[in-house]
């Protein structure tokens, strides 16, 4: 799994490449963090899904912690392009709740 | 037509990428649609990281986990059923009920959702937990292949 971040008008992208599983989390876990707390001045997050290949719970988890660790540096995020098998799965879990799509 | 395989693989985070794969290698003899395909890699995928994770919590050498699939194809080779048998001889889990539950989870503090058996249940046709203390797990998971495939044709015959 690959991170890719962009900034622009002050809305900070992370784009999530390939396989999100337990075992290949941590890393992305670890990047995705420090680019929040770099870009803590951020207006909003929001994490574009359309290159994940592959996604199970652990996603949910991950993204959670990610809207956690944003939410306590005052960053809302945001969610956007899942494919149709990651969408069911952040459907079924109530992610959307927090993280809304876009 | 039947086909069978055995998979037994080290507990190791490495191969939950192999484990998922080898199962859909194993499903492309069934004809399986992108979304079923996908449907059953995110299940075992599922299965094995909880073997990882939950059942050999210490994590040593030896450490085993054993996959066992059936396949099932009818004479039209339109459809068929998929059996998966995901094993670990871990330490087993005490209240399987709640263990099952939407968001029950004992890893909350590593950023588990505790969404993987309702995963399971909701992605696969049929789901069921064998488990006993210190001894080990056994899911049971079902995947019909093809239905939709088969409603269409017949649909169309019927037209
Ligand atoms: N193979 C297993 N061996 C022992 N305990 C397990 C096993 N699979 C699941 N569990 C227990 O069931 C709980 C729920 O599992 P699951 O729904 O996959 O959520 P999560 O893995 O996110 O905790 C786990 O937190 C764990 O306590
Ligand atoms: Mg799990």
């Amino acid at each position: 799994m690959k991170i890719y971040a962009s900034y622009a008008d002050s809305v900070l992208y992370i784009r999530l490449d390939g396989e999100m599983d337990e075992h290949n989390a941590a890393a992305a876990r670890r990047e995705a963090d420090k680019l929040a707390d770099g870009y803590a001045h951020s207006s909003r997050v929001i994490f574009d899904l359309k290159n994940v290949t592959f996604m199970d719970s652990t996603g949910i988890g991950f993204l959670i912690g990610r809207y956690k660790k944003f939410l306590r540096l005052g960053v809302p995020s945001y969610i956007t392009n899942p494919t149709p098998s990651t969408d069911k799965i952040l459907l079924m879990s109530g992610v959307y709740t927090l993280m809304p799509k876009v | 037509m039947n086909n069978y395989m055995k998979l037994e693989l080290a507990a190791i985070g490495e191969n939950e990428s192999f484990a998922r794969s080898a199962v859909a290698a194993f499903a492309l003899f069934l004809n399986p649609s992108l979304t079923e395909l996908s449907d059953i890699k995110t299940a075992v995928s599922e299965a094995v990281t909880n073997c990882i994770v939950h059942a050999y919590r210490q994590g040593k050498e030896g450490d085993k986990i054993v996959i066992e699939c059936r396949a099932c194809l009818c004479p039209d080779a339109l459809h068929g059923t998929l059996h998966i048998e995901i094993t670990d001889y871990g330490c087993g889990i005490d209240d399987l009920e709640r263990a099952i539950a939407p968001f029950y989870t004992t890893l909350g503090d590593e950023e588990r959702s505790g969404m993987g058996f309702t995963i399971m249940q909701t992605f696969m046709d049929d789901f069921s937990v064998e488990s006993e203390r210190g001894r080990g797990t056994k899911v049971k998971m079902v995947k019909k292949i093809g239905i939709e495939a088969a409603d269409e044709v017949e649909k169309r015959a019927n037209a």
